[in-house]
């Protein structure tokens, strides 16, 4: 059915529909509303047979979906930034146990410095943990992603993570399309676990294994998302056939066929990334984009695939590895391993600073000119980095950085873009 | 593309308001994207929300930099903000005050932009005087119909009962009517 | 929907049982401890890698199996890190007779809520759910889960398994530690030796502070009363806390063959008191029926030898005597 609705709102239909058994979660921004509205249709019996337990914390609320899970019941929680660090044990838990448990995150910036905003930061520090991570480019993708997601985690055993940017996304009301129960019902089956607590047939589950066998259960895991890599694109196909609409899938192209200058991104900003192509095609620019919404396990052919012709390509991220640039640049630069191409990474969006049109315009038309740096940091604030650094070099004790910053900046109240 | 900022202080309902638009105009059958700058709102503190209208899939995601239309909740933020930063020549702004644009302080201002498409109206003391409560946004938004002529009345009632419970939805409408009322009458005085 | 399951268990053999629980053959059917019962589920099967004389593996074995035989055979158990889940789970193999699960070592009082939430929605009620650990997962790193747990009054027996240290780790302090012990990170040296004085958390009462169904404390010394316990607490639904105080051996420097007469000893003493409770509120206890000097319970143990020397530490062996007369009279012991 069409609405306009908030994005959380639209995302936790979706998952009503899924016939969620247990749903367990801790309130963090942004990602409350999500929990909130299941709450609330939980408490007026609207989901049926459902549990929804109000946990202590993020720790606490994966580990009850963990028992959850494991004993059966199709499981779902919620977290962002801080809340994933903090169930980060339990996270690695549930994917080496192997546990179909489906979990949104609501993209935020992990501090310190403390911000709610949106970027990639919290899911990138969970990506090599064994889960399967997906973006959504849209609220209609992410409501979509979830039913994907509970089958994807059961046929495969592995729990998903669907990634959604808090507040561009979860904040925003669009016009969606929220499939009815019996359209979910005929694409997700019940949950039929590959491994359960039952007191008719005891099993043992979560030995200690040594370094005799370790390796070759870490192999499996590996193992299984690669047969992910096969599974999400069938799953988008099944999808598209019942519900009418292409969602998900490991990448979507756009106008790149005969691009010299492709943009790679994750997520929402795609979306102002198409405007921008659309106004450089029309003058005469040949540039597209490639938007990857498989991220776990990284779909190194596909993206080969959409790549290897073009000249350059731009990596835009949300997300910093400290130290060296860019994370999905270099998933990017091993699928074109043996390629030679220019290759950029632009680091944007941090802690929720809005990517514009024209900066990206801007951006990219310099890209196409070979005149960018290996790494750039999108609308960095020069003046500020450089009067920060004398600042510092000039006592010994020269305080917080973050605060000083602010400081310089004045209210930032009063700031539009 | 038709582009609304609103401005306000948190706890006025700018980001309602904004949510409204967007539902007032998917009744209409079109597209329509609404967000909030600001998360996390202190009562009291400047707020924005952004809307944006149109009649195919909407993708961008920035802020809204160069509205068609600014709505300010809130006065007192007129000297404190740029408000109208990006604001196009031939845009349109509805002010909730009771006082004119001269009167605030902006006859100079406004000498850039389309007279027909300025507007103040009374939008709390409409508010206070069907609902009871300094809420103006319905109102605004009514008032905002009648400017812009971007939704129908019937399309922001609507809205307007999706957000609110039945008896406060009513007053809100009523609200909103008189705002409508308000502004036609001065935009046909102009036209007159 | 209560009914026994034919479960395919390995026979208790007549070596598991002894000479002791023979004798139960005195008593009328109905009094004899699980134990004594040559059809116990035996849910902690031999082959388990415990030291010898783990009180741990005793105290879950008891545990256990008279949980086994309130819930007719319907249980599943979590466990958290530490002793009892490295012994009884040394891949590939497995002692556990019954639906087990290991996660992590602070959340098992949370992976055994959710547990019970998913049987409550399967209609799987009669399926009852128990949550186990040791002292350092549950006093310590365990315990925002636990009071969360408490909280909500989840369905779950929890049994902590206390012997006042991380011992799988080689033995360092948590906060159920006694005082003046030693273990590796107090360390018998220096101005104040083994654990100071002053500090610890009395988990039984803070179970009790949650004003949750059933709080008891027990000991591997006293199986009839640990197995009435469980027994009793298997019959009450929602959150339900059990404490065992469990000699280790290795941990507390003593002898194996000594592990029940030093539990008997920490009882007697009034150093572990042993009551029950419910909703916040004592609703029995055990006497002492010989009152023992704590000093008869300390000197078997080398993790108390500093205290013992030549010359002994007088006034810290008194402030021992101090806690554990003041056992006596809170909790009404003699």
């Amino acid at each position: 059915m069409l609405k306009q609705t908030e994005g959380s709102r639209a995302i936790a239909e979706a998952i009503a529909a899924c016939r969620p058994e247990v749903i367990c979660a801790y309130p963090i921004t942004p990602q409350t509303h999500i929990v909130e509205a299941l709450g609330e249709m939980a408490k007026v019996q609207q989901l049926g047979n459902c549990e929804f337990i109000n946990v202590e914390s993020e720790f606490a609320a994966l580990s009850v979906a963990i028992g959850a899970s494991a004993a059966g019941a199709r499981t779902y929680t919620a977290t962002s930034s801080q809340g994933l660090l903090f169930m980060a044990e339990a996270v690695y838990n549930a994917a080496g146990l192997g546990l179909p448990i489906v979990m949104t995150i609501g993209n935020r910036a992990i501090g310190a410095p403390i911000n709610i905003w949106n970027d990639h930061s919290d899911s990138m520090s969970m990506r090599d943990a064994g889960w399967i991570q997906l973006y959504a480019e849209n609220n209609q993708e992410a409501l979509d992603l979830h039913i994907q997601a509970f089958r994807l985690a059961e046929e495969l055993s592995c729990p998903v993570m669907v990634c959604v940017d808090g507040f561009i996304l979860t904040h925003a009301y669009d016009r969606v399309d929220v499939p009815g129960q019996s359209e979910v019902d005929s694409f997700l089956p019940p949950f039929e676990p590959r491994q359960i607590l039952d007191p008719s047939e005891p099993i043992s589950i979560g030995a200690m294994v040594g370094p005799e066998a370790f390796t070759e259960v870490r192999y499996l895991a590996h193992h299984k998302q690669l047969r992910a890599l096969k599974l999400i694109p069938q799953l988008s196909s099944a999808f598209k056939a019942k519900f009418g609409r292409a969602s998900g899938g490991l990448t979507r192209s756009y106008r790149t066929a005969d691009a010299e200058t492709i943009v790679v991104a994750l997520g929402s900003v795609n979306g102002t990334i198409q405007e921008v192509i659309d106004e450089m095609r029309d003058g005469g620019a040949k540039i597209g984009s490639l938007s990857i919404c498989s991220f776990r396990p990284f779909p190194l052919t596909a993206v080969r695939d959409a790549l290897h012709r073009a000249k350059r390509v731009v990596v835009i991220e949300k997300c910093l590895a400290v130290g060296l640039g860019g994370i999905v640049s270099d998933g990017v630069r091993k699928a074109l391993s043996g390629i030679v191409l220019k290759g950029y990474t632009v680091i944007a969006g941090l802690g929720g600073r809005a990517i514009t049109r024209a900066s990206l315009k801007q951006l990219f038309e310099d890209a196409a000119r070979d005149e960018l740096e290996q790494v750039t940091f999108l609308d960095l604030n020069a003046d500020i980095v450089q009067h920060e650094l004398e600042r510092e070099a000039k006592s010994r004790r020269p305080g917080p950085t973050a605060e000083a910053i602010l400081r310089r900046m004045g209210t930032v109240a009063s700031q539009i873009g | 593309m038709f582009q609304v900022r609103i401005h306000g202080r948190g706890g006025q309902g700018v980001v309602s308001g904004a949510e409204m638009l967007s539902v007032a105009a998917f009744q209409e059958g079109r597209y329509a994207q609404a967000f909030p700058s600001f998360g996390s709102e202190r009562m009291g503190a400047p707020v924005m929300a952004f809307c944006r209208i149109d009649d195919k899939e909407i993708r961008l995601r920035e802020p809204v930099l160069e509205p068609d239309a600014l709505i300010i909740q809130d006065p007192t933020l007129l000297h404190q903000v740029d408000l109208f930063k990006g604001l196009r020549s031939n845009g349109y702004m509805l002010i909730n005050s009771t006082r004119g644009f001269a009167e605030l302080g902006l006859a100079e201002f406004v000498r850039g932009f389309d007279g027909g498409r300025l507007r103040t109206v009374p939008a709390t003391e409409l508010a206070l005087k069907h609902v009871g409560r300094p809420v103006p946004n319905a109102a605004l938004l009514g008032g905002f119909a009648a400017l812009s002529r971007q939704i129908r009345l019937e399309s922001l009632a609507a809205a307007i009962r999706e957000k609110f419970p039945r008896v406060v939805a009513e007053k809100n409408i009523a609200a909103a009517n008189e705002a409508h009322a308000l502004v036609s009458r001065s935009m046909e005085a102009v036209l007159a | 929907m209560e009914r026994e399951t034919a479960i395919e268990m390995q026979p208790v053999k007549f070596y598991q049982t002894g000479t002791f629980t023979v004798g139960n053959r005195l008593l009328a059917e109905d009094e004899r401890s699980v134990q004594a019962n040559m059809d116990r589920t035996n849910s902690l099967n031999s082959g388990h890698r415990a030291c010898q004389g783990c009180g741990e593996a005793l105290g879950a074995r008891y545990a256990i199996d008279a949980a086994m035989r309130a819930a007719h055979n319907q249980l599943i158990a979590v466990n958290a890190t530490g002793c009892l889940e490295v012994f009884s789970t040394p891949y590939p193999e497995t002692s556990w007779q019954i639906p087990w699960i290991h996660s992590l070592f602070g959340n098992t009082a949370a992976v055994a809520a959710g547990i019970a939430a998913a049987l409550r929605v399967k209609g799987r009620r009669h399926v009852r759910v128990i949550a186990q650990g040791g002292d350092g997962g549950t006093t310590d790193i365990g315990f925002g889960c636990l009071s969360g747990m408490f909280e909500r009054n989840d369905d779950v027996l929890y049994i902590c398994y206390d012997n006042e240290a991380y011992m799988n780790t080689g033995v360092q302090r948590s906060s159920a530690t006694p005082a003046a012990a030693r273990t590796a990170t107090t360390p018998a040296v220096g101005h104040e030796p083994g654990n100071v004085f002053g500090q610890g958390k009395n988990v039984p009462l803070i179970a009790m502070a949650h004003g949750i169904p059933y709080v008891a404390t027990a000991s591997v010394a006293n199986l009839r009363d640990l197995e009435r316990k469980v027994t009793f607490a298997m019959g009450i639904d929602g959150a339900r806390y059990i404490h065992i105080h469990v000699p280790c051996p290795l941990g507390w420097g003593s002898l194996p063959a000594d592990t029940i007469r030093i539990a008997r000893l920490a009882v007697e003493s009034g150093l572990f008191p042993l009551f029950e409770a419910e909703h916040g509120e004592i609703t029995g206890r055990t006497k002492v029926r010989r009152k023992v000097p704590v000093d008869d319970y300390l000197q078997l143990q080398k993790r108390f030898a500093h205290l013992l020397g030549d010359p002994p530490e007088r006034a810290r062996l008194a402030l021992i005597q101090a806690i554990a007369d003041r056992n006596i009279e809170r909790f009404g012991l003699l």
